[in-house]
């Protein structure tokens, strides 16, 4: 189900320091009660934008989001630990995040994303730090140069899987790519039933 | 050979090595399917025309939404809104149209996944099981290479039986030693989050070996491999041995007679080689472990009972502590309460019942305390209640309520409210997670029952010395 990505977008940066932001932050589990994918952009972060009787928190920083459309998430460390919900990626996109970059992503949730064109990088500390200081601006972020733009001119490299990117890139799919498969797949399962008969 | 326990299923169950810069591609044996996380799978598969591939590969239940209070006089499950009940009967209809089992209600059978799959003997060793749902961990307790998937994997899964998986690394820990009588494995596997963080296997296959491991039942086995996910680990593995082997045996899908000597001669194949090697190992001392409870909004903050809370040293735990309304410098012994949650995949099986069992015989909860306790499936309800443990339950004053998630996810009408306390037997304790505002303390289910008993954090220890004071 990978949609394309962009393969250049500037836009600005939100800062979320906090460190193991999990996917219960990104999207409360009771907003899971859905058959559906859309609608679920508004109740991204929820209950950090607003407090228990529903009003709203200025003090967290998605007002670009609001203002722009877009933006891109520069995240504390271990971000979208947690619950497997893929909803946190379609709460996220649909919200107008079109990149997470961390020093750390959860396993699942970088899976998740990459899968929905949301794109999920990871850098050294260091360089985080850099882009830290780009608050609040815009960054530029080439996909196929694999680098970011800072204001001042600076590129920031950084890896991606070659597979992800490729499927990010063509909008391929992951699961066409396994139903072509599919006679190798039933080889490989008659081979382990024989050997388990 | 040199191979390790997850080397050899990952290499059983490779159809394609990876190639190109693509993944492997990876076989799976166990597909467990529930309400929440397959709706857009399944309508993935409609707009593509699709249908399941392996439907008998495939087992759903109600779980995540599905209501804990019993049905009305028409039979009808009592669900907390429209959502949820359209949810269930999605899956319902879902199942229906690809010839999936579903263990729903009336069943006799329904429970949480991680629950139901081994206490029917799906869950073997040497499988692989996957499940949109991160806790599906649990099921390495059996030497099963089992992990969490998003639902566009889950789509993936039903439609062809199979995934593109990059290969995570291995990490060993070794547990040496005994745990103390009264720790149980939800100690130790708070302990290992402690002392390891909460990205300690982040990227990794856990396998858990030494002494301690050996010692644990099934039961703890599937407690401590629930809670690697909290560790940031997406897998836990655990070699079969005889405990796996005699807890399988006569279970309704596992083979039987023949099939079940010879399925385990294969099953003891399931070592890790001498020599075999990770890409990290590391070693703890399961013997140094006390009680632990947690105080902050991510598992790995948690302490002994006696233990002066740590000094903030970023935003990060001042932020949890005003969350939590807790001081650092003062221990968590005495802090007051007021609900108690014993359930979930993490502590919601017979073994866990009797352990808070055995803490509130002859007793009554404080005054103020609402404790409700959830068994992890209606098989587990039974043998509860033929035990008669439901009737201590009762009689301490508790609920004792239908199988489901319940608290542990708040998404089925069972919810903590804004600024109370609640000790769970759960394994999350994030923000909101028991509802907004809700404070959660997870502990184990000894632990949990103690303290409904006092109304504060306390152990079965010390209401003993109160008792006989
Ligand atoms: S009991 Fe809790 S952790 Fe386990 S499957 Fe249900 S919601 Fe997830």
């Amino acid at each position: 189900m990978s949609r394309k990505a962009f393969t250049r977008l500037a836009a600005p940066l939100i800062h979320l320091p906090e460190p193991d932001l999990d996917t219960d932050q990104i999207i409360p589990a009771r907003f899971l009660t859905t058959t559906r994918r859309e609608g679920l952009g508004p109740f991204l972060f929820y209950d950090r934008r607003y407090g228990t009787d529903g009003t709203p928190r200025p003090d967290f920083p998605l007002r670009p989001l609001e203002r722009h459309g877009c933006a891109f998430l520069l995240a504390g460390h271990n971000f979208g630990c947690g619950s497997s919900r893929e909803h946190a990626v379609w709460a996220l996109l649909e919200a107008g995040v079109r990149a997470v970059i961390s020093t750390r992503l959860a396993d699942i949730f970088r899976g998740n994303a990459l899968r929905n064109g949301l794109l999920a990088i990871e850098l050294p500390p260091a360089q985080v730090l850099r882009l830290a200081r780009c608050a609040g601006q815009e960054v530029l972020i080439d996909l196929l140069e694999r680098e970011m733009r800072l204001p001042d001119g600076e590129r920031i490299p950084f890896a991606i899987d070659p597979f992800a990117r490729y499927a990010m890139l063509r909008g391929a799919d992951e699961l066409d790519l396994l139903l072509e498969l599919i006679p190798e797949i039933e080889r490989h399962e008659r081979e382990r039933e024989a050997e388990h008969a | 050979m040199r191979l390790s326990l997850f080397e050899k299923i990952w290499r059983a169950h490779q159809v394609r090595p990876p190639a190109l810069g693509a993944p492997a591609v990876l076989s799976i044996d166990l597909h467990l399917v529930h309400e929440v996380t397959s709706p857009q799978a399944f309508a993935e598969l409609a707009r593509r025309g699709l249908k399941v591939r392996r439907p008998e590969r495939t087992l759903a239940t109600l779980d995540h939404a599905t209501p804990t209070s019993p049905a009305d006089a028409q039979g009808r499950p009592p669900f907390a809104d429209e959502a949820c009940r359209a949810q269930a009967e999605k899956l319902i209809e879902n199942c229906a149209d690809h010839g999936i089992e579903l263990l729903g209600f009336g069943s006799g059978r329904r429970g949480i996944v991680h629950v139901i799959a081994p206490e029917l003997g799906l869950t073997q060793p040497g499988m692989t099981i996957v499940c949109g749902d991160s806790h599906t961990s649990t099921h390495g307790a059996f030497g099963a290479l089992a992990f969490g998937i998003g639902s566009s994997e889950v789509a993936q899964v039903l439609a062809t039986q199979c995934l593109f998986r990059h290969k995570p690394k291995s990490l060993r820990i070794e547990l040496r030693g005994r745990l103390r009588p009264g720790i149980s494995a939800k100690d130790l596997a708070l302990a290992l989050i402690h002392r390891f963080g909460t990205d300690g296997g982040t990227g990794h296959v856990v396998e858990f070996s030494g002494e301690a491991v050996r010692a644990l039942s099934m039961e703890a086995r599937m407690t401590l491999c629930n809670m690697a996910i909290e560790m940031g680990a997406p897998s836990a593995l655990i070699a079969p041995d005889e405990t796996t082997f005699g807890w399988i045996e006569g279970r309704p899908r596992a083979p039987k007679g023949e099939a079940f000597a010879r399925a385990c001669a294969r099953w003891q194949q399931l070592q890790s080689d001498p020599e075999a090697v990770f890409d990290r190992e590391l070693s703890f001392d399961a013997g140094t472990v006390g009680h632990r409870i947690s105080f902050g909004t991510d598992p790995a903050q948690n302490a002994g009972l006696d233990e002066p809370l740590p000094q903030p040293e970023g935003g990060k735990l001042r932020r949890a502590y005003e969350y939590m309304g807790l001081e650092p410098g003062k221990p968590l012994r005495d802090t007051p309460i007021d609900y108690v949650f014993i359930g979930s995949c993490t502590n919601g099986r017979l073994e866990d019942l009797r352990e808070a069992a055995k803490v509130l015989a002859g007793r009554r909860i404080a005054p103020g305390v609402r404790m409700l306790v959830v068994p992890g499936s209606e098989q587990v309800k039974r043998a509860a209640e033929e035990e008669g443990l439901h009737r201590i339950f009762l009689a301490a004053g508790g609920e004792w309520r239908e199988p489901g998630c319940s608290m542990c996810i708040a998404m089925n009408g069972d919810v903590v409210p804004p600024g109370k306390r609640c000790v769970s037997t759960s394994n999350r304790n994030f923000e909101g997670r028991q509802g907004p505002g809700a404070r959660t303390l997870l502990a184990s289910p000894a632990v949990a029952a103690a303290s409904a008993v006092a109304g504060c954090l306390t152990d079965p220890i010390a209401l003993q010395v109160e008792a006989a004071a």
